[in-house]
């Protein structure tokens, strides 16, 4: 999965095509396993990057890793009261309207109001927070000024950050990652968490959670919620009906500003372990390692004798996230240091200074038409801070490529720059015009079948090795035999 | 009504017990959870959930080594001080359990969002507790050294029970506090299949034999179009 940050306009339409399809019940009203945050701010549940908080991820031990706040020994001794669980609060408590007080109210001075009505208890609430209470409060004092990404700068670089005319945000939306090195497998006691060999998707058997909420806690970040009406917990499952019929997921889908790109990548699972417990610093790097050249013969070999099918071989040679990824190198994991490996990528958001102010003077002409891409007015540290684990280096050399790609194009379509200046932005971030061009294809003109390339699951053929399809002809059927009804 | 008490229940208990348990498990395994309701009050939670599991954890383990080794709790009762340690301890347990116990009442009470989620069965799973509790605690306070007299009158009868020859003298002969307890203790196991009791039958315990990270393939592409191996009528193993 690629998000392309700079094309993110925060409209929370994916937000609500995953609610409508998937958590519009009761005990998910609080779930948005699809949610956009607005960066600088804390997100959704509140401030879940801080580990110190929540004790989410893993952490380097010797050779290996071992999972922060739960596992084995950790996970079972706090099974009856999980001192790091997010709570209700830190969420928001759901709510209504109480509609019907429109026409029943009594005749009074004032208009009446439909109040607030929680969809817990059913009774009246002041709300006090919601999924996405910090949208476009970049400057503020509650949401921003408490992100833990800031915490790398130093206070001068804050509040240059926080200067009505250097205000700056973007958005950054988040699904579940499907990590290669998933905390929540890791740390559910019951085994009902797992990964899918076909695709990669990780999920939660229903029929085996026994909520005793680790992957809650384990997950770094928070995308395993848990149902208290049925006691289970639930996560996003990147729309496997529909991937499995080579459709892509409802966020991704609905995507306005077509930020969303899904494709195969083929990765050697033997390699996970050691690329989850190397250094810090080499963390992105290593995880880039791990994914394999589709159209290496090796792999393609290695990829049959593993039963993989043709079809998603091909997928994988036309996946644009390999492109981003791999080929490109402008698409990068958010916050690798939590050690799971994950699967969604971000291309970074190109934010370069258009304008500066001095005094009381506010001057937005400048002698190039961009100033340099490291002058982004994100601090690179904060970037850093949430794709690379802190690597401002790995940032510049994908800002430059950004930057490089405009250039070139600018100097194509439009032809106004000094042709030295997109040449030496070429030239210094080490891609070509053609390499360029790609990009740019890929970024703004691409089609549906371009950003989502997806091998159906052949799931008609799957299902001779399970039961004979002339037994059970006609009984087949889709969904619980049982409603998903809570426990005595 | 001595024999209905202290003969039929049990039997008829653990009979409730192990078919119920089964069947609830292979027909309606979605229900087996422990209904964790921390997410919506978890400060109070703190306070109860954990002295009540350890000391009940403890209190059960207790009784059973004194069903299962009657003659070595003897031995070790017969120093005074060896005595006192092991009684004041359980004791010790007894009430760190009934401290637990009314902490998680209150907080079932007091918070409304709790209130949601109590079921019919959790108000019984509480009154049964408590009075469990509370006559163990009381009896092993009025009859001293309940370790030796468990040991030397209790163990008998349970065992006479699980040899099929029922022998309820000894029972019939204890103080009404104790035949309460024995007679809420087999009601409780009739009550584990249709109450969150449940959840410590599925205790994690493969947890612990287990890799971290579990992968499921759903079915092996290599085989599915081998006609040789197709195995007919095995449900998958993912859902």
């Amino acid at each position: 999965m690629v998000f392309h940050l700079d094309k993110c306009i925060g409209c929370h339409t994916c937000s609500i095509a995953c609610k409508n399809i998937w958590t519009d019940r009761k005990g998910a009203e609080y779930m948005w396993w699809n949610n956009v945050e607005t960066k600088p701010g804390t997100g959704y549940p509140t401030k879940w990057e801080d580990q110190d908080i929540y004790k989410g991820g893993w952490e380097k031990k010797g050779k290996s890793v071992d999972l922060i706040g739960a596992g084995k020994l950790k996970g079972i001794s706090r099974i009856f009261h999980n001192p790091n669980l997010p709570v209700m609060d830190n969420y928001y408590e759901p709510w209504t309207y109480k509609y019907s007080y429109l026409f029943d109210a009594p005749e009074g001075d004032d208009q009446p109001v439909a109040r607030t009505i929680s969809l817990v208890t059913g009774e009246p609430i002041d709300v006090k927070a919601g999924p996405n209470w910090d949208d476009d409060l970049s400057g503020s004092i509650d949401y921003a000024r408490q992100d833990k990404n800031m915490e790398t700068l130093t206070e001068a670089e804050k509040q240059t950050m926080f200067q009505l005319e250097r205000m700056v945000m973007f958005y950054l939306p988040r699904i579940c990652n499907h990590c290669l090195n998933p905390a929540c497998v890791a740390s559910c006691p019951s085994g009902a968490i797992y990964k899918r060999g076909e695709d990669g998707i990780v999920l939660i058997n229903q029929e085996r959670c026994r909520a005793w909420r680790m992957c809650v806690t384990a997950c770094p970040y928070k995308k395993s919620y848990y149902n208290w009406n049925t006691g289970k917990s639930e996560k996003c499952i990147l729309c496997f009906p529909r991937v499995e019929t080579g459709q892509a997921p409802a966020c991704m889908h609905t995507c306005v500003g077509r930020i969303r790109y899904l494709g195969v990548m083929l990765y050697d699972a033997d390699r996970i372990e050691e690329v989850a417990s190397c250094d810090t610093s080499d963390l992105v790097e290593r995880q880039m390692g791990i994914y394999l050249d589709p159209f290496d013969p090796a792999v393609i070999a290695a990829a049959k004798k593993n039963g993989i099918a043709d079809s998603t071989i091909e997928s994988a040679q036309a996946s644009p996230v390999y492109k981003f990824v791999k080929n490109w190198g402008i698409a990068l994991p958010l916050h690798p240091e939590f050690r799971t490996i994950p699967n969604l990528f971000y291309v970074p958001p190109l934010l370069p200074t258009m304008a500066s102010a001095s005094g009381d003077v506010y001057d937005s002409t400048t002698d190039s038409l961009w100033g340099k891409a490291e002058d982004t007015r994100l601090p690179l540290k904060y970037l850093a801070s949430l794709f690379t684990a802190g690597d401002t280096e790995k940032i510049k050399e994908v800002l430059r490529k950004l930057q490089a790609v405009r250039l070139h194009r600018r100097d194509v379509t439009v032809g106004d720059l000094d042709k030295k200046e997109a040449e030496e932005a070429m030239k210094s971030s080490n891609i070509d015009g053609e390499t360029a061009d790609a990009i740019f294809r890929l970024t703004s003109l691409v089609k549906f079948e371009e950003r989502f390339v997806i091998p159906a699951a052949h799931r008609e053929e799957a299902i001779e090795m399970i039961e004979n399809t002339g037994d059970v002809k006609g009984d087949t059927g889709f969904g619980f035999l049982n409603e998903p009804k809570r426990g005595l | 009504m001595s024999n209905f008490f202290f003969i039929g229940l049990p039997y008829a208990s653990i009979v409730i017990m192990l078919i119920g348990t089964i069947y609830r498990y292979r027909s309606t395994e979605f229900e087996y959870s422990s209904l964790s309701s921390q997410f919506l009050e978890s400060k109070t939670l703190y306070k109860g959930v954990r002295p009540f599991h350890w000391g009940i954890i403890f209190l059960f383990f207790a009784h059973l080594i004194g069903f299962l080794f009657p003659r070595t709790v003897l031995a070790w009762n017969g120093d005074v001080l060896r005595l006192l340690i092991i009684e004041i301890g359980a004791f010790g347990f007894g009430l760190l359990t009934l401290w637990g116990l009314i902490i998680l009442i209150i907080r079932r009470l007091r918070s409304r969002r709790t209130q949601i989620v109590t079921s019919k069965m959790d108000v019984v799973v509480y009154i049964i507790l408590l009075v469990e509790v509370v006559t163990g605690l009381l009896s092993a306070y009025l009859y001293r050294w309940g370790s030796s007299w468990f040991a030397s009158a209790m163990t008998p009868y349970l065992k006479s029970l699980f040899l099929f020859s029922p022998d309820t003298a000894a029972l019939q002969a204890m103080p009404l506090l104790v035949q309460i307890h024995v007679v809420s203790a087999f009601s409780m196991f009739a009550l584990i299949p249709f109450t969150r009791f449940v959840h410590f039958l599925v205790y994690p315990i493969w947890y612990f034999f287990r890799g971290y990270q579990r992968v499921v393939w759903n079915w092996d592409r290599n085989q599915i179009r081998n006609s040789d191996k197709m195995n007919f009528g095995k449900p998958p193993e993912n859902n």
